[in-house]
């Protein structure tokens, strides 16, 4: 029975193919990557429109004044006003502007994001594509990000826009690397760069209780971390939204842009988000694993989709309680103190796999982690009273 | 099935590489660059060689293409100038098709079907690089390292 729902989005799939059966190979592939795009898509353009109207919700909630709540119950059908609304307006480009890749700067970004969803895995048996690079294919098509936004940022002829761009190309760049290389721990001790290997690897528990997600782990801990706050600034959220900064630049690379295209870069940011966020799950959290042995028989995805909800809600939480950073702190924690932790937690996973992956381990990897942490604390000098600001450029 | 899809990223890929090669705003000619190098990418997909593609996606559009968009933007002033034919680049440029023609009409292996050939693992290529090739990946390493201090050095500010 539990086997049955938690197979059941794959039986569906197979149900549907059956009724081609009888007809040519290439047709058979065709329709069933078609399914599985449409699948996608619907999840998480309903999660995107879902998730603009409760994270209005909850940062109204968390500043203490209701959201919007007047479009249907509770304010639920605010997305589709939005979207309306987005639709009708005037699509302005701007005279000095280059037409086509200002069109095509939104599209890229959003195809890019989408791509990004498709390695990530689900469920039991529900990847879109599984190809045996999985994870080396997300960081590949993500780092096509950077050129849309300077598309963007370029075609639009404008100084805010080209500004926006450099910082967001900027600071996508110097993020990208501890992005990257907190990921090497997860892939050196599974072996594989195959996310769903890497969800098979987190299935066990350790005395039946606690599950083997890395998360558990000292490095594990240390990368998610790192992780979760390098896919905080790849994503332009909250306390690194520098690109936008509507305060200075008045929207960065997307100053330019109205109507259906701004809102297109509005979903490609929210896809990206969710895109990093199942990976974190995917690669800590232990995809689509139960918590608890007794928990198994609750279907797969819906395990996938209550660790991501956790994710995105902190995302919403930080940005209800954060400020904005300055660029160049944001620039040197990258440099200075997020890069030798992202190397720290490489070290660590193999002192841990080293010591026999056990208590030993744990706590051999637990001090490496603390020891590079203080040492750094230390050279760092973190306590050092903050140097006045110095303008070269602008008095 | 393969056929056609041989075909299509054929004429998209070498499409790109003539707007690269002709277009006369430098910029745009970066943008179809990278549409030829997406369509080479592709090809490796084709083949099976899915760790290459990547390879060369990642490396190429995420890094390769923003640096020369970069320079374009940190350099030209009036990048819409024609300066006409670059005669130079002709010169090298005929003899480096010429050759690679001559190459590829010398090579038998392309009209034989081959036998049934295992896709390579990105396991295999890790195994490979990390225990066969190590010293020539380790020397790699360093050169890159060395260059990367090099340009540090070079655009180090110096001390008033």
């Amino acid at each position: 029975m539990s086997s049955a729902l938690d197979q059941i989005f794959v039986n569906a799939k197979r149900w549907l193919l059956s009724w081609i059966a009888g007809a040519p190979d290439w047709m058979i592939q065709i329709t069933s990557s078609l399914i599985n795009i449409v699948a996608l898509l619907a999840v998480f353009l309903t999660l995107f429109a879902l998730m603009s109207v409760l994270e209005r919700k909850i940062l109204g909630r968390m500043q203490n004044r209701y959201g919007p709540n007047r479009v249907g119950p509770f304010g639920l059908f605010q997305p589709v006003a939005d979207g309306i609304k987005m639709l009708i307006k005037e699509d302005i480009v701007p005279a000095r502007a280059d037409k086509v890749v200002h069109f095509l700067a939104p599209v890229v970004l959003a195809a890019v994001a989408i791509l990004t969803l498709g390695v990530i895995p689900y469920g039991r048996n529900m990847t879109v594509f599984t190809i045996d690079g999985g994870i080396l294919f997300f960081f590949a098509v993500g780092s096509a990000t950077e050129l849309a936004v300077f598309m963007a940022g370029w075609a639009s002829n404008n100084k805010f826009s080209m500004l926006g761009a450099m910082r967001a190309i900027a600071q996508m760049f110097s993020y990208e690397l501890p992005l990257i290389i907190t990921v090497l721990p997860v892939v050196m001790i599974v072996g594989s760069l195959m996310p769903d290997s890497i969800v098979f690897a987190q299935g066990e528990y350790t005395l039946g209780i606690v599950p083997r997600w890395f998360v558990f782990t000292p490095w594990g801990a240390a990368a998610f971390i790192l992780f979760f706050v390098s896919g905080l600034v790849e994503s332009n959220r909250t306390p690194f939204d520098v690109p936008e900064g509507e305060s200075e630049i008045v929207a960065g690379h997307m100053t330019e842009y109205s109507g259906f295209k701004y809102a297109t870069f509005f979903m490609a940011e929210y896809l990206g988000m969710f895109a990093v966020s199942g990976l974190a799950v995917t690669l800590f959290l232990g995809g689509w694993h139960a918590p608890v042995r007794v928990l198994e028989f609750v279907p797969s995805y819906i395990w996938f989709f209550a660790k991501l909800s956790v994710l995105l809600f902190v995302y919403i939480w930080l940005r209800a309680t954060l400020p904005r950073t300055r660029v160049d702190q944001m620039m040197n924690v990258a440099w200075k103190f997020m890069l030798p932790m992202a190397f720290t937690c490489v070290i660590a996973a193999a002192v841990w796999h080293y010591a026999g992956r056990g208590m030993r381990g744990w706590l051999w990897s637990l001090f490496v982690i603390v020891f590079v942490y203080s040492a750094l604390s230390i050279l760092l000098d973190t306590r050092r009273k903050f140097a006045r600001r110095v303008y070269r450029f602008a008095e | 099935m393969n056929g056609a899809a041989f075909i299509l990223i054929s004429v998209l890929m070498l499409a790109g590489a003539f707007a690269a090669a002709t277009l006369p705003n430098l910029m745009h000619a970066a943008f179809c660059f990278v549409l030829a190098l997406l369509g080479l990418a592709s090809f490796f997909f084709l083949l099976g060689a899915e760790f290459v593609g990547l390879a060369l996606v990642f490396i190429y559009i995420g890094a390769v293409a923003v640096l020369i968009v970069f320079t374009i933007l940190l350099t030209r002033r009036n990048s819409n100038e024609y300066h006409g034919i670059n005669w130079s680049g002709v010169l090298i440029a005929g003899p480096v098709f010429g050759g690679l023609t001559w190459a590829v009409l010398k090579t038998q292996s392309v009209s034989i079907v081959p036998p049934h050939i295992q896709a390579l693992t990105v396991k295999q290529i890790g195994q490979a690089l990390m225990i066969g090739y190590v010293w020539p990946l380790q020397c790699v390493g360093l050169l890159l390292t060395a260059a990367l201090i090099g340009a540090l050095v070079l655009v180090m500010e110096e001390k008033r």
